[in-house]
């Protein structure tokens, strides 16, 4: 055998030699391969004990081997395998004829039977662990041959009996992967290994190492996992593990039952020790919850997961997991959530406290409590309580999946998230305010609960308070003395934390629009009027006057009756605030006075369309005019770019769409009076001011595409080619100004070589849409190609002019959305005279706070520059922790950045704004590209011909007051 | 602790060793009953000599308190073990108790400072899950309690054979401590604690908020709370409590907490970070949560400040001290409050005020009026009812005991406990003992040859599955061996005896006597073909051992005799044998 094996190898190296010879310059890489396999084999040979045999191995594994030589490779190290006697060299080879097989394009079916083979003579059971792992590789590289799994399967089998723990865990991982997943299948083949790999496995279930019954398990969920329908009979069994002494084999058991609750969540199981009957996915539940309570917290946190997406569940059952009776000294006690809801419900005030109003109330009948309840008793009010903050999370997010499915749970659980807000680690209270903002829509809060949500109020983390006021902007508010108390609540935390501002407003903006009614009774009393006295003016730039007129204008909106209650002066702050803060006062319909706004907000909605459709036929007109005379076209052009960026600006949602195409328009334009057939004919002295402003356009082309291309999200890659096309243009611009005004040929050779690399690059990136650009520039270069590479520069000049002439202008296909990103740079707000002093050379940090918006991986492009007065600029990249995610296409930045300078003698200002990183490398184009061509162009093109760096500012300047003072010395 | 609270003190026997757990005072006597009695370990001869080492769980005094008399006074000179932090602070405590014995009541025959020292000269300390070899054969091992810092329950192993002892334990975690862990072990005897037998609490989160409100609404009423508290344990927890919510709410009142004591013992819970709960133990790089911001230590002096102010102090019950001191002066004012955290021991002032008494009758026959708010919040850290039922739960105990509680709550506890897990439980009284039986596997030798000669018959061995073999048992010099008979007759020195069956057959058969021999030997060898059949030339048929012999019937010449005899070891064949015969011969066609 091992000589037959070694005269293969040496046929094979032969083959390959001869390969070399032949083609020798096309595929270079091959040249490396023969000796790859050669050295391995004279490593081998060479090596004189095991410990060298191994160095070798290791040394081999780690470089790559090429998938054609991967069969050679194979063959020898089998026939090392079969003469080592040393079992950890055995063990290696092993391995590597796993990791071998793992390579890609590499077909292992030619290599299994010798693989199988290995295994008989096999006598360590680490190899044989290792060889079975290595035919689980092979099995899964080769999906589509039922014939090799079932062979697999069957030598599984066979080695299921075997005494190592090691070796039983493989092959049942074999099983689980590999198994036959159809029935069907498993009858036609008939031989022993097809018998119902699900009892296989599930003997397994009784192993009596805690490892193999976990892969036991394991393998039955991959097998599950492959779309196996699991028989119902395995329940009753994986019920058992349950009690398994080990947690790797209760959590997979916890997981196994979970999996067959939810494929028979109807079929019904008898309870034992009674001959009543229940539903499988309400037992299932109720022993879940029981796990809630198990001594490892792996299991609890696993527990407590999955009894979030079980949603079939009963709500007598579901509604169980939040009950615990209280007793005291064998007295029914009740629970002080029971109390509060009561002191509630009597209508009764929260005066102060009643004496022993907790003193325990009836005698308990002593058989009647059950002290472990086999059901699914108090499992979240344990989860909720547990040690470990994971199993907590958990049960907070159950709480939220089972809640948003059900609202009589969600009222329920209600108090138990209240509570949660207290807990000691930020995370828990964080994730519960989050989940009781997602099923807010099924809740009102009660007065007692609201008191302890907004207590939280004053925590000072920031995520906390600001998820505390996106969650208040959703809740439902029972009383009005509930929105008296959570406007006091907000303004103390307003004035604790000034920089909550914006949420504080955001939040009562919401607040008062949900609560018209709520609010009416309060407006007296919080703008403090009075009947017969006029009141003074407050100040109108106090934020705390501004949050309560935001709760009352948005409460008035739909509430007619309130600005009858109002006084003068809050008319006129009405109108100031309309103006300044218009994304928080809604229009109102004011008595006595002209509805400044009215046509704009209730019309909004039917207009949407028209200025759609305008914006699409104003395109139209620009793209069907193709062959106005110049003058015609740079008329409508304008036009049209005017239409759009006033349509911009009017509609919001369309602001997007219509800068976008404004700016493509605007590239267009810019062209075209480039190429205005006169700027070109005059005489090359007369010509430089001419020659500045093509130059200058080319220029501005190319900083707008790049806009384009980064800026905005959703654009395809039918836009993407079209935004390069345009790129191309101009740069073919600017090698044509250049050409013109430079003398001497040289410098022009490399700019020509250069500029038909990249036509060259577009074409391979841009293939398949190539035949959508009939008649455009590079379509007609392309034509000319064959003739360009050939031609002198002067020629390609000439004839790159009078294509682009030539060339007819590209349609602009629009995306469904698309969305320009925006920064705003919220701090420092850029108002404030007080120069920040700080001593020279050292530094001093500067808080800035921005929301992004439509920016996608904003902790990779977003960047903050500072500018100095002296023109230094500094860049500063943003920690990716502090980028916070609100909401989709919303990002906010809280960061720090910090600010030296050497000495001035005057305070100054200094620029800070948010700039967006691009790379051309990184842009959608390449990333479409195949791998292999990609290599191949880099290593023919300079690196820096890809990847254009750049970055454009998309956020207004904000100005800072600083001043360095000198040290002292 | 048998049926009560206070003095734990139990003796295990297990196995031949004798280990006492726990060594406490209790606090509601001051005379000899305070401590346990010794006697009851042995009349005469030293404690050493008896006893295999002691256990302390933690550091309260109702558990060590009796220490320094048992160890220096009674005299015991073997090991005491006891968890590191139990160790660092129990002879605070200890030396606080003797002070307060000695110096204020002036009582003599107790024991001095020194020999607190010299008893913790004899305290070996162990780790949490450090199995601790005792000698040869017991060990002992810690798990984690919660209840206190440093507090363990133990688990004590003498062969096979196991006890876990929980001390006082908490199965909910708190502000500053986790919960009670323990893994399958299984033993034999399971000694819990049972406080709260016939409690179940509810959520930590509504007593803390309750407690918080509490507090607040005093303080912004301007009143003054009086928190009584033991030192250590409770105290803690209110303590990061009332400090982060302090911190997050930026109140101003100040918080004291009486001095001396509690600094020498807030010093080493910062040290023993690693025996508090998860958040103290993450938050610790950036700021120890035991260093408190807004608590203060207190001063005599400041009882009569006016305004609000939070002040913590000790003893918790009430009974002397500071606290009782406070209490006296803010007891007139109904603004004030009193909040009792814990359980109160019958007779102590707490308990008076908690079961309703406004009128107090003080020392010195001065009656004191009792008009400030008095609220109890149940922060006592020992696991309720539920609790309890979840560790026997997980621990899977085959009996379980019940001790540190009141009879009439164990009684009901012990019957949920025989209903719940079908286990045996007992409860006995103090001074009374309880007897386990274990049914414990005994470890034997083998000799290898046996082994393989056993092994090599059947199927091949699973290391884990029970196997019969056949060999002799050798009780000798205290060992047990199992050894093959040869062997054992060898050793013994006796002879081997045979023991042989014989057994008559009759079988009607007219002819020859060798002629029916004949016929059996043929047929016995068509029936067994596996086994060696030979006619010998005497006349007599063999099968293997066993000899058959035909005689003609001494009567009746028709009737033939056929004696089997075998020898015990072939009991099988021969009783197969005879069967096989009794059923006759066939008719032979000869």
């Amino acid at each position: 055998m091992a000589a037959h094996l070694k005269k293969r190898v040496y046929e094979e190296f032969t083959k390959v030699v001869q390969q070399q010879h032949e083609d020798l310059s096309t595929k270079k890489l091959r040249l490396t391969k023969p000796s790859k396999s050669a050295a391995l084999h004279v490593d081998l040979c060479k090596a004189t004990s095991p410990a060298d045999a191994l160095q070798y191995l290791l040394q081999f594994a780690r470089k790559p081997v090429e998938v054609e030589s991967v069969e050679g490779v194979v063959r020898i190290l089998l026939e090392h395998y079969y003469k080592e006697n040393d079992a950890s060299v055995r063990l290696k080879i092993a391995s590597l004829l796993g990791l071998l097989s793992k390579t890609a394009g590499f077909s292992p079916d030619c290599i299994m039977d010798d693989a199988i083979n290995t295994l008989q003579n096999e006598k360590s059971h680490q190899v044989l662990a290792q060889l079975l792992d290595t035919l689980l590789v092979i099995g899964t590289k080769l999906p589509d041959n039922p014939s090799v799994r079932m062979r697999l399967v069957e030598v599984a089998c066979k080695h299921l009996t075997d005494s190592s723990h090691g070796v039983r865990n493989k092959c049942l991982q074999l099983i689980g992967c590999l198994g036959p997943v159809e029935k069907g299948v498993a009858k036609e083949t008939e031989s022993q290994a097809a018998k119902d790999v699900q009892k296989i496995i599930g003997d397994h279930f009784n192993d009596q190492d805690p490892r193999v019954r976990t892969a036991a398990i394991k393998a039955m969920l991959q097998l599950h996992e492959r779309g196996l329908k699991l028989q119902q009979a395995i329940y009753s069994q994986a019920c058992k593990l349950l009690a398994d002494d080990y947690e790797q084999v209760r959590s997979a058991a916890v997981q196994l039952i979970w999996v067959l609750s939810q494929l028979y969540p109807e079929s019904i199981v008898p309870i034992p020790s009674s001959n009543e009957e229940i539903r499988l996915v309400d037992d299932a539940f109720g022993k879940i919850c029981h796990m809630v309570s198990d001594g490892s917290w792996v299991v609890r946190v696993q527990a407590a997961k999955l009894l979030g997406s079980m949603q079939q569940v009963s709500s007598h059952f579901l509604e169980q997991t939040l009950d615990k009776k209280l007793m005291s000294d064998l007295r029914r006690k009740r629970t002080a959530h029971e109390r509060a809801k009561e002191l509630y419900s009597s209508g009764e005030f929260s005066s102060g406290r009643k004496w022993g109003d907790d003193a325990p109330k009836e005698e308990i009948d002593t058989g009647a409590v059950n002290l472990i309840e086999s059901g699914a008793c108090g499992a979240f009010v344990h989860g909720l309580e547990d040690e470990m903050y994971e199993v907590r999370i958990a049960a907070v997010e159950a709480l939220c999946m089972l809640a948003q499915s059900s609202p009589s749970f969600a009222e329920k659980c209600l108090d138990f998230l209240v509570d949660m807000f207290n807990d000691e680690i930020e995370e828990v209270r964080l994730q519960s305010i989050h989940t009781m903002r997602k099923i807010s829509h099924n809740i009102t809060l009660r007065e007692d609960q609201l008191d302890t949500v907004l207590a939280v109020l004053e925590d000072s983390s920031r995520d906390i308070r600001e998820a505390l006021h996106e969650l208040l902007c959703c809740t439902n508010v029972s009383t009005k003395e509930g929105i008296h108390l959570a406007l006091v609540e907000l303004l103390k935390n307003l004035t604790k934390y000034p920089t909550d501002r914006e949420s504080i407003w955001k939040c009562l903006k919401f607040l008062g629009s949900r609560h018209p009614t709520l609010v009416l009774p309060l407006v007296p009393e919080l703008l403090s009027t009075h009947p017969f006295f006029d009141t003074p003016e407050p100040d109108m730039d106090d934020p705390a006057y501004i949050a309560v007129l935001v709760l009352i204008f948005n409460a008035a909106k739909s509430c007619p009756t309130m600005p009858a209650l109002f006084s003068d002066h809050t008319f006129r702050h009405y109108a100031y605030l309309r103006d300044s803060l218009s994304h928080l006062v809604p229009p109102l319909r004011l008595p006595g006075r002209k509805l400044v706004s009215s046509p704009v907000s209730p019309s909004i909605t039917p207009h949407e369309d028209p200025s759609q459709q305008f914006l699409h036929q104003s395109l139209e007109r620009v793209y069907n005019l193709q062959h106005l005379d110049p003058q015609g076209i740079q008329e409508l052009l304008e036009f049209t770019i005017r239409d759009l960026q006033r349509l911009g600006e009017l509609q919001s949602e369309l602001a997007g769409m219509a800068d976008f195409t404004a700016t493509y328009l605007q590239c267009q334009l810019l062209l075209i009076k480039a190429l205005q057939e006169k700027l070109w004919n005059v005489a090359a002295p007369l010509y430089l001011k001419q020659n500045a402003l093509a130059s200058a356009a080319a220029k501005q082309i190319l900083e707008e595409t790049y806009k384009m291309e980064f800026m905005y999200s959703g654009v395809e890659s039918r836009q993407v080619v079209i935004i390069h096309h345009m790129r191309l243009q101009a740069k073919a611009l600017q090698l044509i100004v250049t050409a013109r005004t430079t003398r001497g040929v040289e410098p022009l050779f490399g700019m020509c070589e250069k500029f038909l690399q990249e036509v060259d690059s577009f074409q391979r990136c841009f293939i398949s849409e190539l035949p959508h650009m009939q008649g455009s520039f590079v379509d007609k270069l392309l034509d000319l190609m064959p003739r360009l590479v050939t031609s002198k520069p002067s020629e390609v000049v000439k004839i790159l002019q009078t294509t682009l002439r030539q060339s007819t202008f590209l349609h602009l296909p629009l995306p469904e959305q698309l969305h320009r990103a925006t920064a705003n740079i919220i701090e420092p707000t850029g108002e404030s005279d007080n120069p920040l002093r700080f001593t020279s050379g050292l530094v001093v940090a500067l808080d800035v706070d921005a929301t992004l918006e439509h920016v996608q991986d904003p902790q990779g492009t977003v960047k903050v520059q500072v500018l100095y007065p002296d023109g230094q600029a500094q860049l500063i990249h943003p920690k990716p922790a502090d980028f916070r995610n609100p909401g989709p296409g919303r990002h906010r930045l809280i960061t720090q950045v910090y600010l030296s300078h050497t000495a001035w003698t005057e305070p100054c200002q200094i620029e800070v704004r948010l700039l967006l990183a691009y790379n051309s490398n990184r842009s959608k184009a390449s990333a479409r590209i195949p791998k292999s061509t990609w290599s191949e162009s880099l290593d023919a093109l300079p690196p820096s011909e890809n990847g254009i760096e750049g970055t454009i500012p998309f956020s207004k300047p904000v100005k800072v007051y600083i001043m360095p003072k000198p040290a002292r010395r | 602790a048998g049926q009560d609270v206070g003095r734990s003190c139990i003796l295990v026997s297990i196995a031949g060793k004798n280990v006492m757990l726990d060594c406490g005072m209790h606090m509601g006597y001051n005379d000899d009953r305070r401590f346990p009695d010794f006697s009851y370990i042995t009349q005469n001869g030293r404690l050493t000599d008896f006893l295999d080492c002691v256990i302390i769980s933690h550091f309260h005094l109702d558990h060590c308190g009796a220490l320094p008399y048992f160890s220096e006074m009674v005299g015991y000179d073997g090991p005491i073990y006891m968890t590191h932090p139990t160790k660092a602070i129990c002879p605070i405590l200890l030396e606080d108790y003797r002070k307060i014995t000695v110096d204020k009541k002036g009582e003599t025959n107790f024991f001095t400072s020194q020999m607190i020292k010299d008893c913790m000269k004899k305290v070996v300390a162990v780790h949490l899950h450090q199995t601790v070899q005792v000698d040869e054969e017991l060990e002992i091992k810690a798990y984690y309690a919660g209840h206190v810092l440093g507090a363990a329950m133990f688990q004590i192993k003498v062969g096979c054979e196991s006890v876990v002892y929980t001390g006082d334990y908490n199965m909910t975690p708190d502000r500053h401590l986790g919960a009670a862990w323990i893994d399958k072990c299984r033993p034999d005897l399971l000694i819990s604690e049972s406080t709260y037998a016939t409690t179940i609490r509810d959520s930590k989160r509504c007593r803390e908020r309750d407690f918080l409100k509490k507090v607040h609404e005093t303080v912004e009423r301007g009143g003054k709370v009086l928190i009584p508290v033991f030192a250590l344990g409770r105290a803690q927890e209110l303590c990061i409590l009332l400090e982060t919510f302090w911190e997050r709410m930026n109140l101003k009142a100040p918080i004291y907490f009486s001095t001396g004591l509690t600094e020498k013992a807030n010093h080493y819970y910062k040290l023993f970070i690693t025996w508090t709960n998860q958040k103290i133990r993450k938050t610790f790089v950036q700021r120890n949560m035991f260093e408190f911001k807004h608590i203060k230590a207190f001063d005599r002096a400041f009882a009569d400040n006016p305004g609000p102010m939070v002040v913590f102090a000790t003893p918790g019950m009430l009974h002397a001290g500071q606290s009782l001191q406070i209490f006296r002066k803010w007891a007139g004012n109904e603004k004030n409050m009193v909040i009792m955290p814990g359980y109160c021991v019958q007779g102590t002032v707490g308990h008076k005020i908690l079961s309703g008494q406004r009128k107090l009758e003080m020392e010195g026959r001065q009656i004191l009026e009792v008009k400030m708010q008095v609220e109890y919040m149940s922060f006592s850290a020992h696991a309720d009812a539920k609790g309890i039922m979840q560790l026997i739960r997980q621990a899977e105990p085959r009996n379980v005991l019940l001790v540190h509680g009141e009879a009439k709550k164990m009684e009901f506890l012990k019957q949920k406990i025989e209903q719940e897990f079908h286990v045996n439980c007992y409860m006995p009284a103090n001074g009374e003992t309880t007897t386990i039986l274990t049914n414990p596997s005994i470890p034997v030798d083998i000799s290898l040859g046996l082994l393989k000669r056993e092994a090599a018959i059947g199927p091949v061995p699973d290391a884990k599955k029970p196997k019969l073999m056949h060999g002799t048992l050798l009780m000798k010099d205290n060992s047990f061996r199992l050894v093959s008979p040869e062997q054992a007759l060898k050793e013994l020195g006796l002879a081997e005896h045979q023991l042989r069956f014989t057994c008559r057959v009759h079988i009607q058969d007219p002819r020859k006597e060798h002629e029916t021999v004949l016929r059996v030997y043929n047929h016995l060898k068509g029936v067994l073909k596996d086994y060696s059949v030979q006619h010998l030339p005497d006349g007599s048929i063999t099968v293997e051992s066993i000899l058959i012999q035909a005689t003609a019937h001494s009567e009746d010449q028709g009737t033939k005799v056929l004696l089997v005899s075998w020898t015990y070891q072939d009991e099988e064949l021969g009783s197969y044998l005879t069967s096989l015969l009794k059923k006759g011969l066939p008719q032979s066609t000869a």
